[in-house]
């Protein structure tokens, strides 16, 4: 073999280990209980708690927080599940809330010639100079406005619209030959069977990448629904983790196997589905079939 | 009885730039006309207003006896092969043929007759569950054909369909369209700014200039009894040559001195005077006092015909002459009967 190859695959292979070992060091200190990771520290070997761990997680058994002199943690457990079922709700609901919105706003400002068109486009587009954080207090007085804090609504409608997805989808419907939209024309198919016969089934692969990077994001969203919710139904796999931490300052000892289990548990979904998507997302971004 | 008719049609674009300006033009059923013209002329124009994407400013589209001026493009009972084929990508060639008909509601059976039918007469019957991808150029534009066709409309629009072909399969499907059209007998507007195209498949030529008519008429009308100097120019390949002449006492004169007896002269002194490549004769012993004195600077064999470039006088002259022989060499003499000859206005063009 070539030296060349060789240092290649070095360098990948450092990288692989770079990014899977705090992973894999999670998930090995997860099938420890939570009072031998408090004595020894992170493992890098499996240990046999794993059923153990994962169960209390999964169901909610047993409490988040180990109980420490005879005191049973305070704050009842929200089993894995639902936090988990949470998460996804959030994720899915954001990044096919979003797709539909941005397609079809993107489809107005590029087929439809109506006033002040350009006009709207950059108002969206100027959107994105002003993220959710600038805007978090005025978007949480809206949604309490309207009774919806406490419910999936509340979490996914305020996100719901995105500068970035229709900026993509514009410039993609930009690229598509103006004589297909002619043809369709002359081929008796209105704005409505244009989109779902030709323009939806031509953004395939854009859909899926924007759904990719949506998921994550929504999926990965913590400030917004900390904000938005107060009931422990709403809780979210990122909300799961940082109530563990939380507890230190009491002085009890948090179930760090279950932090860690969780932390691996919310990592699963996206690495699934970026793994799925992942031809398509190629060539969402690069390829311009035409 | 004109079947698709241009009554007095004007465009002009909000920008104010005027597209077409007052355009007739009658077409009978079943006729193949060429719209031709260098880019910008307005022929593009004129068509996409016929089939309904861009709107009239002013004047009557007639179809079947119908004003089609303002029914959307999919009810004016035209088929438009486009450019750049306008397949859809993500379809099968079936359904890119049915596409239409789906849309209009026609029973399934109807449809699939007409697809086979359709793609029987274009041979990609073979290619049918494919995708527009898989398929070559030449194929592609057979596709394109099959979806007019299977419309079975009251007339064909064709917006320059063969100009992403390499030249020889351009050469073959130049035929295949024309025979096609032959055969289904729909009425057919062609545009394109290749002459030869135009040329070779047109029933009647229309060629347009900065948005107006410049000469309708048969492709041998237009070829051999040119209305302008710039129809002149622009019909025919290699151009037809173009001299300034001069008219004293029975006497032309040209460029470089050159003094010869008029064989003929327009009813004025000065004039362009053009000449078909192909009716100048080339000699060495010239028989009377008509012929040009011709320099030749280059010779270009095409095979079955040789292409002498050169000089009379001072204006560069293009020769075209059968293959065989010798390539003459120097001392020439151009010749041409009084009937090869045509004057044009020097200022407006307009054939005198």
């Amino acid at each position: 073999m070539k030296r060349g190859v060789i240092i290649d695959h070095a360098i990948l292979i450092l990288g692989v280990l770079f990014l899977i070992t705090p992973l894999w060091m999670a998930f090995a200190s997860s099938t420890y209980t939570a009072q031998e990771i408090a004595r020894d520290g992170m493992r890098f070997v499996l240990g046999d708690n794993f059923i153990g761990t994962w169960g209390d997680l999964l169901t909610g058994a047993g409490s988040m927080f180990t109980e420490s002199e005879g005191k049973t943690g305070e704050v009842t457990a929200v089993s894995g599940l639902l936090m988990l079922k949470n998460s996804l709700i959030l994720g899915l609901g954001f990044a096919i809330g979003k797709i539909a919105i941005s397609m079809l706003a993107a489809y107005a400002i590029v087929y439809f010639r109506f006033p002040a068109g350009p006009f709207f486009f950059w108002i969206i587009f100027s959107s994105l100079l002003l993220p959710l954080e600038v805007r978090i207090i005025p978007s949480y007085e809206i949604v309490a406005g309207l009774g919806l804090v406490n419910s999936y609504t509340g979490l996914i409608l305020p996100l719901i619209a995105s500068a970035t997805a229709t900026f993509f989808f514009r410039q993609f419907y930009k690229q598509i030959p103006e004589e297909m939209i002619e043809a369709a024309r002359l081929d008796n198919a209105g704005p409505i069977r244009f989109f779902i016969d030709i323009l939806f089934p031509l953004s395939k692969t854009m859909i899926a990448a924007i759904f990719i990077i949506m998921f994550v994001v929504g999926w990965n969203q913590y400030l917004w629904p900390i904000l938005m919710t107060t009931d422990k139904e709403f809780n979210t796999l990122l909300m799961g983790i940082k109530n563990i931490i939380y507890i230190m300052d009491d002085g009890k000892t948090p179930a760090y196997n279950q932090a860690f289990a969780l932390a691996v548990l919310s990592v699963i979904p996206p690495v699934l589905i970026v793994v799925l998507f992942q031809s398509w997302f190629v060539k969402g971004l690069t390829e311009s079939d035409k | 009885m004109s079947h698709l008719s241009l009554a007095n049609i004007i465009k002009t674009y909000p920008n104010g730039f005027e597209a077409v300006r007052d355009v007739s033009v009658d077409i009978a059923k079943g006729e193949f006309t060429v719209f031709v013209g260098p880019s910008g002329c307005g022929k593009s124009t004129l068509l996409r207003m016929v089939a309904g994407l861009e709107t009239v400013t002013q004047g009557t589209i007639t179809l079947a006896d119908r004003v089609i001026n303002d029914l959307e493009p999919a009810r004016r009972d035209i088929a438009m092969v486009f450019q750049n084929y306008a397949l859809y990508p993500h379809m099968t060639v079936y359904k890119n043929l049915a596409y239409g008909l789906v849309n209009r509601g026609f029973p399934k059976a109807e449809i699939d007759r007409r697809v086979r039918e359709a793609a029987e007469m274009l041979q990609i019957t073979e290619y049918l569950d494919r995708k527009p991808q898989q398929l070559s150029g030449g194929q592609r534009q057979r596709v394109a054909m099959g979806r007019a066709i299977v419309r079975e409309p009251e007339a064909f629009l064709f917006d320059e369909p063969l100009s992403n072909l390499d030249a020889k399969l351009r050469n073959h499907m130049r035929l295949e369209i024309k025979r096609l059209q032959r055969y289904l007998g729909t009425t057919a507007i062609y545009v394109t700014h290749d002459q030869v195209e135009a040329m070779t498949m047109a029933d009647r030529i229309v060629v347009l200039n900065k948005g107006k008519v410049e000469q309708a008429g048969t492709p041998a009308e237009i070829y051999h009894d040119p209305a302008s100097l710039f129809v002149a120019g622009f019909m025919g390949a290699p151009a037809m040559n173009m001299l300034e002449a001069r008219f004293e006492d029975g006497h032309m004169i040209l460029p470089g001195n050159i003094r010869v007896h008029a064989l003929a002269r327009p009813d004025r002194d000065e004039a362009t005077l053009g000449l078909r490549p192909e009716r100048i004769t080339i000699t060495r012993t010239p028989v009377n006092g008509t012929a040009l004195p011709f320099q030749l600077d280059l010779v270009e064999e095409l095979g079955a015909g040789r292409l002498l470039h050169g000089r009379v006088g001072e204006t560069p002259v293009t020769v075209s002459t059968s293959g065989d022989g010798e390539v003459p060499a120097d001392d020439l003499h151009a010749e041409f009967p009084a009937a090869a000859m045509h004057f044009f206005d020097k200022e407006t063009g307009a054939r005198l």
